[in-house]
């Protein structure tokens, strides 16, 4: 009886597998039969959606002057919201953005006119017209640009939304010894950047003074990088300008909290012979910059080429079309999401220690003599 | 004849990843070595990555 039963068993389980896999087998190759028949119907639209998944991984690397959360692509309506324009152009300019419509018309405000160019404003006449010269550059006039833009916004919600955070998280210090809430996750990580990056990297009594910085730019940088990865589509850290001045501020306060020391390895390194001190100087001089242009880099390059990739793979579910194509690079968008995910943290404590490390040389004090 | 520029990114790419590989590995052989240093050898193992990686982008952008 019970091997009768085995037998039994074992029948159920090759037939259901059998069956698994003909209705597995049937649906791929039907969706297969149907993909290729719509395929063919839309031969020379084929190239057409090559070409605008490029223009969309293009328009979501760049800044936008609107907030645009989805866009029907048939009836060309956008769901979002507009942003302020700030201008400077003899005197304030200020509207919103709703003016351009997209880029699409020209915005008028006390009389000047202007117009959106691959997402940048340039002076034009009521007609909107954009002159181009020779390497396609628009000679227009381009007044100073300081809108509120998409990514503007991204770092005013980043700062709120810390400075709720980690003020809930310090108050709550008050009341006791134990964070409370959401503080019980972010108070190891702070204890974390304190015990791990500052202290081994710019030394115990120093470090103090900077661990705000750290702070600041752990969280900031983490946050956005999360928040690039959410559907909100934006992309602050991918951005240089971003970086640049992430890098600016760490730059700056390395040469300002450098000691004699700092500068004398700089400029006069101890311990070599005197024709390799004269062409160690540039050297080390050169160093001082390329340091922070690596951080920005770095951190930009990363961000924008994981953004790049990771849209690349959804688009390649548009182009494929049929369910083997399209189910592979679904899984390879999740993989590859969670690998971001990694990235987002890994690049925000490679900015921390790496800052951390560049305070640590400019604060360092060398007490005894050693031979370098 | 023009080289694409497509290869000096192949190159780059093989070149950077080779020099990823190579700290990935020995910070394996040292942590075997060496278990209670690992949390060392795990940040080291992270800046030097790092600065190569940052030195392949730097590469990739300009090519």
């Amino acid at each position: 009886m019970q091997q009768f039963l085995r037998q039994f068993n074992l029948f159920t389980m090759q037939h259901k597998f059998f069956v698994t896999i003909m209705t597995v087998t049937l649906f791929l190759f039907n969706f297969n039969s149907f993909a290729q028949h719509n395929e063919h119907e839309n031969e020379s639209g084929e190239k057409s959606l090559k070409e605008k998944i490029k223009e969309d991984i293009q328009h979501h690397l760049l800044d936008s002057h609107d907030f645009t959360f989805y866009t029907d692509s048939e009836t060309g309506k956008s769901t979002g919201f507009s942003l302020p324009i700030i201008l400077w152009d003899n005197g304030l300019q200020f509207f919103s953005s709703s003016k351009f419509h997209h880029g699409e018309t020209v915005a008028e405000n006390n009389g000047n006119y202007y117009k959106l160019y691959h997402n940048k404003i340039y002076k034009t006449d009521i007609n909107g017209s954009i002159e181009l010269d020779s390497h396609d550059h628009p000679t227009n006039a381009k007044p100073l640009d300081f809108s509120i833009t998409k990514s503007v916004v991204m770092i005013i919600v980043t700062g709120v939304l810390m400075l709720l955070l980690f003020g809930g998280l310090a108050k709550s210090f008050r009341k006791g010894p134990i964070a409370t809430g959401v503080g019980r996750f972010f108070e190891p990580i702070i204890i974390y950047i304190r015990d791990d990056i500052a202290k081994p990297n710019i030394g115990d009594p120093q470090y103090k003074k900077y661990m705000p910085y750290l702070l600041t730019i752990f969280f900031f940088v983490w946050f956005l990088n999360l928040f690039g990865l959410t559907p909100l589509g934006v992309n602050v850290t991918g951005n240089i300008a971003v970086t640049f001045a992430l890098a600016l501020l760490t730059f700056v306060i390395t040469q300002v909290s450098g000691n004699k020391n700092y500068w004398k390895h700089i400029f006069w390194m101890p311990g070599v012979p005197w024709p390799m001190k004269i062409i160690l100087a540039p050297i080390e001089l050169l160093g001082v910059l390329i340091k922070p242009f690596a951080l920005m880099i770095r951190l930009y390059a990363n961000i924008m080429a994981g953004h790049v990739v990771l849209m690349s793979i959804i688009g390649l579910m548009f182009i494929f079309q049929n369910w083997i194509g399209s189910s592979l690079s679904f899984f390879l968008a999740f993989a590859l999401s969670l690998l971001e995910l990694l990235v987002a943290a890994l690049q925000a404590y490679i900015f921390t220690m790496l800052s951390a490390l560049y305070f640590g040389f400019a604060v360092e004090e060398h007490d005894h003599e050693e031979a370098h | 004849m023009e080289i694409p520029t497509i290869v000096g990114a192949g190159l780059i790419v093989i070149g950077a990843g080779l020099g990823i590989g190579r700290i990935g590995g020995s910070a394996m052989d040292a942590i075997a070595r060496q278990p209670e240093a690992s949390g060392k050898i795990q940040t080291a193992m992270l800046i030097a990555a790092a600065l190569i990686e940052g030195i392949g982008f730097a590469a990739l952008f300009a090519g």
